[in-house]
């Protein structure tokens, strides 16, 4: 199976690819047909459980300030709208917020309490077109970016943009390869069994390509995520996404 | 924030009204991880068998569907089902873990 | 049925057709009593192609005109190559209106997942539903 990848795209063309694949297509059109429905059924979404769990957090005081999310920022409906459209690194944000405002002991990666804040509020931006822009604050990240999606690594010597800008509609043993955007997360995979962040999910593709995962907080994941965000304008927030 | 002190979160989909005897399609997701005691924790340690193992809806007090359930079902469970309701009333659902941990949830119905 | 699935030809990876001796055999007889299980009336749909192998939609449906005299008591499901093969069993009460139930299962591996209903007059009935289940295109150590 993975011989077969090999094969596949080291014959691929080693010219500079378009910036951004074109036409733009969600992962949402080439995940699995049950996964399709499963995101479409807010009652069926297992993502939508950690968004239930993040609207209570929402409102739950945390840390020696006594203050909940709500004290400062309303009614999230409201606030967040938008937020997730034109913020990169959610998670990160919200931790920030959590350890340095509400004065809490910061959130472990990944943890269910994180997870669920960030699965809310980008369920705030559901629908909405992300909007990531190349700025003068994020510009040198979003190069550094661009430079590691393009540069092979691992033990398969793959870069990202083989598989997700040369690639992208072609099967991958029983999977059909996506153009790899960041518009559904937090996600709910059913292969996690949970729901999970975008960095997790950098680094599963990492780990993909046989190459060592970057630690959560790494400046190499950071990057990426600009560039994905940055790369996937347009398209419409899904969060919470529901992938294989 | 330990994980026992979460309350479960479920969504929960039940028609807010129906006519006397028809069936009603009763939704149920409930977040809990299945845990099937086949998977290892970092530590080399099979990390213990936890999974919802009854669920139960009554209506007005009577059971009328129950489900009894092991690792075979997947994590964040699932349930589409029937029930009647001859009169207006309250559903209520109830489950509880293989560690003794309760859940449970209620839904009023309206009959014509 | 091994010989079958052996000369089903090209393509086809003929040892995923093999039960585990899981015990689900055994399972079966203690649920029956060992009495015969009728085909018919009992509707098993599964997908032919799991996204995932970790959540599979199920969905059991069991002919019955649920009266007091007929109705379907439980219908249970059964896995042949799960480590555990009796999955779930589901319970209807005297007000139940239909025997229809969706879920999501655990498989593991490509198999022929089994439904069991027992209706009130003692009668058991049956139905199976094959599933391929795949391995994921990429590893993922996250």
């Amino acid at each position: 199976m993975r011989l077969l990848v090999a094969t596949v795209v080291c014959g691929a063309s080693l010219a500079l690819a378009a910036d951004r694949p074109a036409p733009l297509r969600s992962g949402v059109e080439f995940t699995g047909s049950d996964a399709r429905a499963l995101q479409a059924d807010d009652v069926a979404n297992p993502g939508m459980l950690w968004v239930s769990r993040g609207e209570k957090l929402w409102s739950e005081p945390a840390g020696t300030s006594g203050k909940s999310c709500a004290d400062c920022h309303g009614d999230a409906a409201k606030s967040m709208k938008g937020v997730a459209a034109r913020t990169v690194h959610l998670e990160e944000r919200i931790n920030d917020c959590h350890a340095g405002r509400q004065d809490a002991r910061a959130f472990e990666p990944e943890s269910q309490p994180l997870l669920s804040l960030a699965a809310y509020v980008a369920y705030q931006s559901r629908g909405m077109p992300m909007a990531i822009e190349d700025t003068p604050q994020n510009h040198a990240s979003l190069e550094r970016g661009r430079a590691l999606y393009h540069r092979r690594s691992g033990q398969l010597n793959l870069a990202c943009s083989q598989c997700h800008d040369d690639n992208w509609g072609k099967k991958l043993a029983a999977e059909t390869l996506s153009q790899g955007h960041p518009n559904a997360f937090p996600e709910y995979r059913l292969s996690w069994e949970s729901v999970g962040s975008l960095a997790r999910r950098i680094r599963a593709c990492y780990s993909g390509i046989r190459a060592e995962m970057p630690e959560y907080g790494s400046p190499d994941l950071a990057d990426l995520e600009t560039y994905l965000g940055w790369r996937s304008s347009g398209l419409p927030i899904e969060s919470p996404g529901v992938r294989r | 924030m330990p994980g026992r002190e979460l309350t479960v979160a479920a969504r929960l989909s039940v028609p807010a009204t129906a006519k006397k005897g028809e069936p009603v399609e009763i939704r149920i997701a409930i977040q809990h991880p299945m845990e099937t005691g086949f998977r290892f924790g970092i530590d080399g340690r099979a990390i213990p068998k936890n999974v919802i193992n009854r669920f139960s809806c009554r209506f007005e007090g009577a059971e009328v569907f129950s489900a009894e359930m092991g690792s075979g079902i997947s994590a964040n469970p699932f349930l589409d089902f029937y029930a009647t309701a001859e009169k207006s009333g309250t559903f209520e659902f109830e489950w509880i873990d293989d560690a003794g941990v309760r859940g449970r949830e209620s839904a009023k119905i309206e009959v014509a | 049925m091994l010989g079958a699935s052996l000369a089903a030809g090209f393509g086809r990876a003929a040892f995923a057709q093999v039960p585990i001796e899981n015990g689900m055999n055994a399972i079966v007889r203690d649920l029956t009593g060992g009495a015969a299980m009728r085909e018919g009336r009992v509707r098993l749909q599964l997908p032919r192609l799991a996204d995932n192998g970790t959540s599979v939609p199920l969905k059991v449906t069991v002919q019955s005109p649920m009266t007091a005299a007929d109705r379907v008591r439980s219908i249970s499901i059964l896995s042949p190559r799960n480590p555990r093969p009796l999955m779930a069993t589901f319970r209807f009460g005297e007000e139940s209106p239909r025997a229809e139930v969706m879920t999501r299962v655990r498989l593991n591996g490509t198999q022929r997942v089994l439904a069991i209903a027992q209706m009130s007059d003692g009668s058991f009935w049956s139905a199976t539903s094959e599933v391929e289940v795949t391995e994921s295109a990429c590893l993922d150590a996250s």
